[in-house]
């Protein structure tokens, strides 16, 4: 039995569908995220799951009970809001130890409770500041420790990282991972960063105009996303105009622009001549040096057009055709170096089988 | 560049500070001064004469009138009395201006300002005329009154005069300032961010504690502004008691204005203002201290 279930949902603003028939089931232990662009509707869902806005159909479950009709203070979820949202007339503690005193629990239980709770967020010594006197970070810890002190059954994030730096963030990133894991609790994440869904869920829902595109682990997102949006909104992509000259058992022969025929793996419901994109991530591109002496005949070939220094990676802009370009990205293995080609260098490139798709449009 | 800075700086706050000085300042100088002297026989001061020890004359300084003042309970009395209206008026401004400025903060952004237009309208007409207006409404042939007398007849009860009566005071009190918390109160109370009652709802607070644990507590700033803003003017009122008030329920205000325009005592009068004004200064410091002790943060 999931710990929630979605079945359905609809919530419609004038005749906008926010969330489009949306079917979800998540379950006990998860971290679990919603990730669109914005307008995507990732945040009316989360809303709804909070309570705080009612499905205009459709059902919510909790552990197969619907709870539309429970409003938020009732649900055992709660919320770290993107701006924290934290009471700036109480301190760290009176923040932290709200939820318990709203729910009835004696001084001295609440006293224990925000005690503990502090020292495991290593925020024993600002207990009696504001949140006006700490820093984002701080605040952020506060924020977590304040949503997560009751045991709710759910903790909804709200793009709880999305004003600190970047730095910061990473930090974070790997605080919240270790925070979910000890609490045991299920994480619903809300965010627009494709980058930070991937680093800290176990599933990841992809959504796109109210609906919901894909819904599977990081890993299995990232390599075998379903359709374009997703191959694109993930990650970064090269896509160029291809159409379907042969079907197999096991490939597709696609004629791609400006690279010739290219095989990629079957893809279901394609037919011959549909018309699409193929997709290849950069770092599945594999780039080397073209020997002038050699034969080239059947390699694809390609000229340095420009690169993008990263410290970490440099990326390559390769030309293929006249304004057709491909981007493949390196690692920087050797120290003391920037790139590994030269503007105007003739590369070849090529890659696995399975790396490319083929997205029909 | 700085220098002209700050001769821009002076240039703009000389004339409003010439004027505090001349209009203020001395006057003050000269009440403190006048408390301390002779009231002449027919009005105005006994003169001064600084060489009095020497030549044996009446110096005119003395400190009889604070003694008279404190020696007698009348004055006591009045002056407490003119606390408890000053502090009923305000206890029932807030309750009346509280759920109003709650309202309008609450209504769409683009009616707020007609609704604060509509609060602020009673200004555009004379104090005296809207003050006059009550004294028509609880005066003794006012239907108002006679619905009263009516029900009270029904019930058994003797009838009641609503005019002339601390009640009275208390109404025109209330009627006049209860736009001096309504503003402050809107202020405030406006900039709350409602993200702040959706998380103490999402962590288990129905609306009663939402608005005990949240939002009340966030208004007290604007409730001690308002506070100040009721509290000291009635205190000082005279206008109001005069019309609406009977024999008994004259204020420190109308004492004030008796000794200078009635009695023509003027060191009375200037001991009475000097005490008038410790006492707001006192008020005031107890407001400021205790906005600073409830709100640490901002």
């Amino acid at each position: 039995m999931s710990l929630i279930e979605i079945r359905n949902v609809t919530k419609r603003f004038g005749r906008f569908a926010a969330v489009d028939d949306v079917s979800l089931k998540i379950e006990t232990g998860e971290f679990f995220t919603l990730l669109g662009p914005s307008g995507c509707g990732k945040t009316t869902l989360l809303r709804m799951i909070a309570g705080f806005d009612a499905p205009d159909t459709g059902q919510i479950l909790l552990d197969n009970e619907d709870i539309i009709s429970v409003p938020p203070e009732k649900r055992p979820f709660h919320t770290v809001f993107q701006s924290y949202a934290l009471f700036p007339h109480m301190t760290v503690a009176g923040n932290i130890g709200f939820p318990l005193k709203m729910a009835g629990k004696s001084s001295e239980e609440i006293e224990q409770r925000v005690t503990r709770t502090l020292a495991e967020v290593e925020l024993s010594q600002f207990s009696d500041r504001y949140p006006h006197e700490l820093s984002g970070g701080q605040r952020q810890r506060v924020a977590f420790a304040r949503g997560l002190i009751n045991e709710p059954r759910l903790l909804l994030l709200d793009e709880p990282l999305g004003a600190l730096d970047e730095k910061l963030r990473e930090n974070m990133q790997r605080e919240l991972i270790n925070l979910q894991a000890d609490a045991g609790v299920t994480f619903i994440y809300v965010t627009h960063a494709q980058n930070e869904a991937l680093a800290l869920s176990h599933r990841i829902a992809v959504m796109n105009r109210g609906r919901i595109e894909q819904v599977d682990t990081s890993a299995t997102i990232y390599n075998f996303p379903v359709n374009r949006f997703v191959a694109d909104f993930i990650g970064k992509i090269n896509l160029l105009d291809a159409q379907v000259m042969a079907i197999s058992t096991q490939h597709l022969t696609l004629n791609v622009n400006h690279l010739g025929k290219i095989r990629v793996p079957l893809k279901a419901s394609v037919n011959v001549n549909d018309k699409g994109v193929m997709a290849i991530r950069p770092e599945q591109i594999n780039i080397t040096a073209l020997d002038p002496n050699a034969q080239n005949d059947g390699k694809r070939v390609g000229r340095i057009r420009d690169f993008l220094y990263i410290g970490d990676v440099t990326t390559y802009i390769i030309e293929l055709a006249d304004q057709v370009h491909i981007e493949a990205l390196l690692a920087n293995s050797v120290p003391g170096q920037a790139q590994r080609f030269e503007i105007g260098d003739q590369v070849a490139i090529n890659w696995q089988e399975n790396a490319a798709h083929f997205f029909p449009d | 560049m700085q220098l002209s800075n700050r001769l821009i700086k002076w240039l703009i706050s000389g004339p409003p500070l010439v004027f505090l000085l001349i209009f203020f300042v001395a006057p003050s100088l000269i009440m403190i001064v006048t408390s301390f002297r002779l009231p002449g026989e027919f009005g105005g001061l006994v003169p001064l004469n600084i060489f009095a020890e020497r030549s044996g004359i009446d110096s005119g300084l003395t400190l009889e009138t604070y003694q008279f003042f404190l020696s007698d309970w009348i004055y006591l009395e009045i002056f407490l009395k003119s606390f408890v209206i000053a502090t009923l008026t305000t206890i029932i401004c807030i309750a009346m201006a509280y759920p109003l400025a709650l309202l309008i903060a609450n209504s769409p952004r683009k009616f707020r300002n007609l609704m604060i237009m509509l609060v602020v309208l009673p200004f555009a007409s004379n104090f005296l005329i809207r003050v006059y207006a009550w004294m028509i409404i609880l005066g003794p042939e006012s239907t108002l009154s006679h619905v009263i007398n009516h029900i009270l007849g029904v019930l058994d009860f003797e009838p009641i005069t609503l005019l002339f009566s601390p009640f009275a005071v208390l109404i025109g009190m209330v009627y006049v300032h209860l736009p001096f918390m309504i503003l402050p109160l809107y202020t405030n109370l406006e900039k709350h961010d409602p993200i702040l009652l959706d998380a103490a709802q999402d962590l288990g607070a129905n609306r009663w504690q939402r608005f005990w644990s949240v939002t009340w507590p966030l208004s007290l700033p604007g409730i001690f502004s308002g506070s100040a803003l009721v509290f000291i003017p009635v205190l000082g009122m005279f206008a109001i008691p005069d019309i609406l008030g009977g024999t008994g329920d004259i204020m420190i205000g109308n004492l004030i204005k008796d000794q200078f325009l009635g009695t023509r005592d003027w060191p009375f009068g200037s001991t009475l203002s000097i005490m008038l004004t410790i006492a707001v200064l006192g008020v005031t410091v107890f407001f400021t201290w205790l906005a600073r002790s409830v709100m640490r943060s901002p």
